[in-house]
């Protein structure tokens, strides 16, 4: 009798707490599965190939590793058993049922998301098919695995609160502002942190570094954002990856094909209006380094013979194959990470179904020195226009 | 021990120009596709991207992107009283490996076929008299008519965006075009390629001379175009690394850069790389393929069911795979009975090398696989072969597919192969000299066939294909003909110095000449002379097709790809529309 009572109360805990909608209607449930899209919770909730939602997708941070928990309603090892106010305070709040969630966990920015849509998400994982897959979370060395530590990080680096519309601005652009801001949570890599991983609030979107990437600038600075891109440019390069002058690859191609490219294009509209309308947009740009510079000069040379066969003399690429670099913002970003990463390395664009090529650059790592290399990105951060720091070898 | 795996819709053998393509049309039509290539998958920008694309020792002298001959090779002898031997290192022609096949290194000249050359049996007797043709010329007609396979190649050149311009556009003749090209329902996707000085030059030689030049239709694109499945294609950048390379800036029209990008994209698609088919089954009628069986690089045996099978590989090992798996009737040139192995046909190339003085600098660098201009005044039955003696022909051009610093050095016969002499006349000739070439057809004869190799083995204990071939008298008239031709626009170019070199004597299997070896599982009408049918469906098993140049009954004065590929295209619509809604023969036997 008492483990009946027992079973029949966790039974309870798991029915949905909120009245008012049907946690089962078709609606809900869609709609919930597009603000997954939205949240991008698959792109650590899922490993890549795995059950959806399952969990145990490694995350590397500059902290350690942690693993994303299981998502699916299985009881034991999922959320199967979660109440709804449990669910809401993980999503907005960093508590989970078993104290503080790693920031890795971006509540920071789900806090701004009302409690319909998460509970929208939480209707929709409910339907997932239950898979066991026991995680444990917290990888991290000490000290950071001591969570009683993410209290003191929460009072430095969190503010609770939902999404506030900005009076005066249109209805388009507070929903591209709640997407970026809140659900989309593009700060989590777009903006740059402080040494406890918070985001510098006072340079929002103006670009970070993560996992070897440098995330640019995404505000309407017309020199290192999106500010020389149409919001048909911003739009087109979410939902395909590509534009007329740039193609995603890096963890942005996996942005694309998790999450943008599954959007509506009025959001993506909205997001492209909100965007445009942030940061600095009359930032001047610096005066580029004179052509007749040594450095140039030899930058000049190793262009000539190892980039202009795809990107051209004229640094303008071949739409929807290879990305222009002249106006390019990434090109001509502070932060030169990205740049020696894919000159060394390589990169392959995103491939999507309308923009299925894929086209990708080789590594030539094995082949330019590092002064070859820091000469040649300097040359084409100052030549067709384009004007940046010198790259240091 | 062969395991045996889940049986899939279609499995596909061999991945490159033929299987991409009708796992495309397959995969489409909503089946599941299995296709299982013995080469490793290739892609672009890791196996062989600009960083090192034009590795000339790499891919030229050693032979890179192509099969090992310790992995499967063939015998050769010229004619059935001599021993045929093993080709131990390829040489006249270069068997195509790994995914993509052919269609990574091929130059990408992209030609239509004549109309008369899929009639070219019955258009000769009617023009000249059955008495014109030599008794043990076996040519015929190909079951179809160009303007049945005019929709294809129209498919393909669009998917490819090849570059050319139109001389026949549904029936009006165009100024620039191939005045003697099939009427075709569209321009080309993109303008043809802009020609260098040597091009230039030829076909004003040409216009002085009374013939129609025009650009050659290339695979190297004049300019980026996306094509029909969406993927983009850059354009050529004239780095003459095209023929044995692959292309690493997404210029020149293969799988790669046409078709797989979304194929893979596909869930009904599967590709198994690094994995020999070892052969087809068959039920116990024999007139029912299973599946295939086939090894992976662990060594293990797997059988694939599959209810259609796809022999997709290159020309030769079409025909081996035939007769591995007890598919058709063996070829047998003494009764000329049987169909697996007949009319094995192969291209009759030549040359004119011209030295000119300095004044005229022809900056051989500058150049792609398809880049030159042409004359078709003397191929096929463009003009009257009566007083000649021979029937065909082919295309003549200056095409300037190489300037490439290892073996396309040209000096005048009588210099030292090496030495200080040579490096001179190197140095002295190679800005200014200039090979024009042309390219004829090859006819079908009887005693030119394919059958295994009574006494030579490959790595699984399978006999090896053997060929037997000779070059013929009509052949060697024709080249003799065409290359004679070609000296006198040559000449009109005003060289210092020409030498002509007609094809002449026996085949020699040592020396490069083309990859278009032609045959052996001909298409036809009639099944006691052909082994499939018009949609490249076997006459004996009908859910095989076997698409490839094995389906040539003879080869025509041109490069085969494009003819491949449309055949592909329309078989793959005869299995989606017809043969899908109703299993069995599309042609009544």
């Amino acid at each position: 009798m008492r483990s009946a009572t027992f079973a029949l109360l966790l039974l309870l805990a798991a029915v949905p707490a909120h009245a008012g909608s049907d946690g089962q209607s078709y609606d809900q449930i869609s709609r919930g599965r597009y603000l997954a899209t939205l949240g991008d919770c698959a792109a650590c909730h899922t490993v890549p190939g795995g059950p959806p939602y399952a969990g145990g997708r490694a995350l590397e941070t500059p902290f350690g590793t942690l693993l994303a928990p299981n998502l699916t309603p299985d009881r034991e090892t999922g959320i199967g058993a979660w109440s709804d106010d449990e669910f809401i305070a993980a999503v907005r709040e960093g508590q989970g049922r078993n104290g503080h969630l790693y920031p890795a966990m971006p509540y920071p920015y789900y806090t701004k998301m009302s409690r319909d849509d998460v509970l929208a998400i939480r209707d929709y994982l409910a339907t997932l098919e239950p898979v066991t897959n026991k995680v444990v979370a917290n990888q991290l060395p000490f000290p950071f695995s001591m969570r009683f530590t993410l209290s003191m990080w929460n009072g430095i680096n969190f503010t609770s609160g939902r999404f506030q519309p900005v009076q005066g601005k249109s209805e388009e652009w507070n929903r591209g502002a709640y997407l970026v801001e809140g659900a989309g949570h593009c700060g989590a890599c777009h903006t740059s942190k402080n040494f406890l991983g918070g985001d510098h609030t006072g340079s929002a979107l103006e670009g970070g570094v993560l996992q070897g990437w440098f995330a640019p600038n995404i505000t309407g600075d017309p020199h290192v954002g999106v500010g020389g891109w149409s919001a048909d440019d911003i739009v087109a390069y979410l939902l395909t990856g590509h534009n007329r002058m740039s193609a995603a690859t890096g963890p942005m191609a996996e942005v694309v094909t998790d999450q943008t490219s599954q959007m509506s294009p009025q959001d993506l509209q909205a997001i492209a209006v909100y965007l445009k309308d942030t940061g600095d947009q009359s930032n001047p740009a610096p005066t580029p380094i004179a052509a007749s510079d040594p450095v140039m000069q030899k930058g000049q040379a190793v262009y000539i013979d190892q980039c202009t066969a795809c990107h051209g003399a004229a640094g303008d690429g071949i739409p929807s194959l290879i990305p222009s670099l002249k106006g390019s913002s990434s090109i001509q970003s502070a932060d030169t990470t990205s740049l020696r990463r894919i000159v060394m390395e390589g990169a392959r664009s995103v491939a999507t179904d309308p923009a299925p090529t894929g086209a990708a650059m080789p590594s030539f790592g094995w082949k330019l020195s590092r002064e070859q290399i820091a000469a040649v990105l300097t040359y084409i951060r100052n030549s067709w226009g384009n004007s940046a720091a010198a790259v240091a070898p | 021990m062969t395991r045996r795996l889940p049986p899939t819709d279609a499995v596909i053998i061999g991945l490159g120009w033929t299987g991409s393509i009708l796992a495309h049309e397959l995969t489409g039509a909503g089946l599941n596709v299995v296709a299982i290539e013995r080469g490793p998958w290739r892609d672009t920008a890791t196996d062989f991207p600009t960083t090192y694309a034009q590795d000339e020792l790499r891919y030229h002298v050693r032979h890179d992107l192509f099969l090992r001959p310790a992995q499967e090779t063939m015998t050769v002898r010229n004619n059935g009283n001599q021993n045929a031997l093993p080709m131990r290192s390829w040489g006249s022609f270069m068997p195509p490996n790994g995914v993509g096949g052919g269609g990574v290194h091929w130059n990408g000249q992209t030609w239509r076929f004549l109309p008369s050359d899929f009639q070219q049996r019955s258009h000769n007797i009617e023009r000249y008299g059955k008495n014109f043709l030599p008794d043990d010329m076996t040519i015929q007609d190909w079951g179809i008519t160009y303007d049945d396979i005019e929709p294809y190649y129209d498919r393909f050149e669009y998917l490819c965006g090849t570059s050319g311009i139109a001389g026949n556009l549904k029936g009006v003749l165009k100024d620039g075009g191939n005045l003697y090209e099939g009427p075709r329902s569209r321009e080309y996707p993109t303008p043809g390629q802009k020609q260098p000085y040597g091009p230039t030059l030829f076909a004003k030689a040409a216009i002085e001379l009374g013939y129609k030049p025009f650009p050659q239709p290339s695979g190297n694109l004049s300019q980026a175009y996306t094509n029909p499945l969406g993927v983009t294609l850059g354009p050529c950048t004239y780095c003459g690394f095209c023929e044995w390379f692959g292309c690493g800036n997404y210029s020149k029209a293969s799988p790669q850069t046409t078709i797989l990008p979304v194929l893979v994209r596909r869930p009904n698609f599967e590709a198994r790389t690094q994995c020999e088919v070892l052969k087809i089954n068959l039920d116990p009628s024999g007139k029912r393929a299973t599946g295939v069986t086939y090894i992976d690089s662990n060594g293990g045996t797997w059988e694939q069911p599959a209810e259609i099978v796809l022999l997709c590989a290159f020309q030769l090992f079409n025909v081996q795979m035939l007769l591995w798996s007890g598919i058709g009737q063996p070829y047998n040139p003494s009764t000329n009975e049987g169909v697996i192995g007949r009319n094995y046909s192969y291209q009759v190339t030549s040359s004119v090398n011209a030295f000119f003085d300095e004044d005229k600098n022809f900056n051989p660098f500058i150049s792609s696989g398809a880049i030159g201009t042409c004359v078709d005044d003397f191929n096929g039955d463009n003009f009257d072969h009566g007083k000649h003696g021979y029937i065909g022909g082919g295309y003549m051009g200056a095409v300037q597919t190489n300037g490439r610093p290892l073996q396309s050095t040209l000096t005048p016969k009588g210099t030292p192969a090496w030495g200080a002499d040579w490096k001179k006349s190197v140095k002295q000739n190679y800005l200014h000299t200039y090979q024009t070439a042309t390219h004829g057809g090859c006819c079908s004869y009887r005693d030119a066939y394919l059958d295994l190799d009574p006494t030579y083995n490959d790595a699984f204990g399978r006999k090896l294909l053997r060929i037997t071939f000779d070059f013929h008298e009509n052949e060697l008239k024709m080249s003799q003909y065409m290359t004679d031709r070609l000296a006198e626009i040559t000449q009109k170019m005003g060289p210092r110095h020409l030498e002509k070199n007609p094809r002449a004597g026996h085949y020699n299997s040592t020396i490069y000449q083309t990859t278009h070896t032609c045959g052996g599982a001909i298409m036809g009408d009639d099944p006691k002379t052909s082994a499939v049918n018009r949609y490249l469906q076997s006459w004996d098993v009908p859910n095989l097709f076997i698409p490839g140049a094995s389906a040539f009954p003879q080869n025509a004065g041109y490069n085969p790809t494009n003819t491949v590929a449309a055949l592909a295209f329309m078989s793959g619509d005869a299995i989606v529309n017809q043969y899908l809604k109703s299993p069995g023969p599309l042609v009544p036997a």
